[in-house]
């Protein structure tokens, strides 16, 4: 029992170190994915909204990690 | 049908990730070898080895049946949070916020760890060493197996992001085993670095094309990405460098 928990573990920490990095990424794909469709902005956009948000929720995640450190 | 813009990446994706993986496993094959015999040590880091080689044998080709847009999103969001995963600790750790990796560092203890464990064993059948090769080798190479299977399955580079990987592993086992001590000079973070925006940037795209998204420039966007990716986390690093902390010092985390 043991053994599996600790594979369990191990198995969501290749995924998972902050768990607020994890959840927001994921509810941004989320979000992304249910409503960019429906924006009425040209669909070319989609994708780099996407990526944007990404990316703007790693600058957020790091500059908060530093000043907490 | 894979093109240059995917099959380069992936490759390098995969090589990098096994380079930095493989450097951390041998510096325990190494400990468990010096400390308690080689035998018990090649037999652990074997098995594991073996169970790693058939995930890859089994799992790709599996993964190959699931359709390709369900792969895109279900593959690209584990890789999106196991590349970020990489790029963020690379970061904090360029930032001196996380303490560096210290391969001998990591030596020291775990040799002091396993003399401290050492009983009159005979070294042919040492459960002690054997699980823990097994184990340091396993987890490592699971996160090696995950880079392969996933960009390899979604991008349909399995077969060269496994050659990739192998190859590093070989690299590093000949290196590690030619100088007979743990690869303290391999720039840990910067492979982390490089690895995490790497799958970053195919978890992105891949993400895109499977939500239904096009990209601009369509396949050559992913080379985009990874450029911005590159930029965005230098600046990420000057930004958490400029509030102004202590470095830390340098620690076995790995």
């Amino acid at each position: 029992m043991n053994l599996i928990v600790r594979a369990f573990k191990q198995l969501v920490g290749l995924f998972v170190e902050d768990g607020t990095l994890a959840l927001l990424l994921i509810i941004w794909v989320g979000i992304a994915a249910l409503a960019l469709p429906r924006v009425p902005i040209n669909s070319s956009w989609d994708a780099v909204i996407l990526f944007a948000g990404c990316v703007a929720i790693l600058v957020e995640n790091v500059a908060r990690a530093g000043r907490r450190d | 049908m894979a093109n240059w813009t995917h099959i380069g990446p992936a490759v390098i994706a995969a090589f990098l990730a096994s380079l930095l993986d493989s450097v951390e496993a041998l510096t325990t094959v190494l400990a468990v070898g010096t400390v308690r015999g080689w035998r018990p040590a090649f037999i652990g880091a074997g098995a594991a080895m073996l169970v790693l080689a058939l995930l890859v044998a089994t799992l790709g080709p599996a993964l190959s049946l699931v359709p390709i847009s369900v792969l895109q999103v279900t593959i690209g969001m584990l890789l999106l949070l196991f590349g970020m995963r990489w790029l963020r600790e690379a970061i904090l750790r360029s930032a001196g916020v996380i303490a560096v990796h210290d391969e001998a560092a990591a030596f020291a203890k775990a040799t002091t760890l396993l003399g401290r464990k050492r009983k009159s064993v005979v070294a042919t059948w040492d459960k002690v060493a054997i699980a823990t090769t097994f184990e340091a080798v396993m987890l490592e190479g699971l996160e090696v197996v995950f880079v392969v299977i996933a960009i390899g399955s979604v991008g349909n580079t399995l077969i060269p992001a496994t050659i990739g990987a192998a190859a590093a592993c070989v690299l590093v086992m000949i290196v590690g085993f030619a100088l007979y001590r743990p690869l303290a000079r391999v720039p840990a973070n910067f492979l982390k670095f490089t690895v995490g925006v790497l799958v970053s940037a195919f978890a992105i795209f891949w993400l895109g094309e499977g939500l239904g998204f096009s990209w601009p420039g369509t396949d050559t966007a992913i080379l985009g990405i990874i450029v911005i990716l590159i930029a965005v986390a230098v600046g990420a690093v000057r930004l958490v460098r400029s509030s102004g902390r202590a470095p830390a010092r340098k620690a076995n985390r790995t």
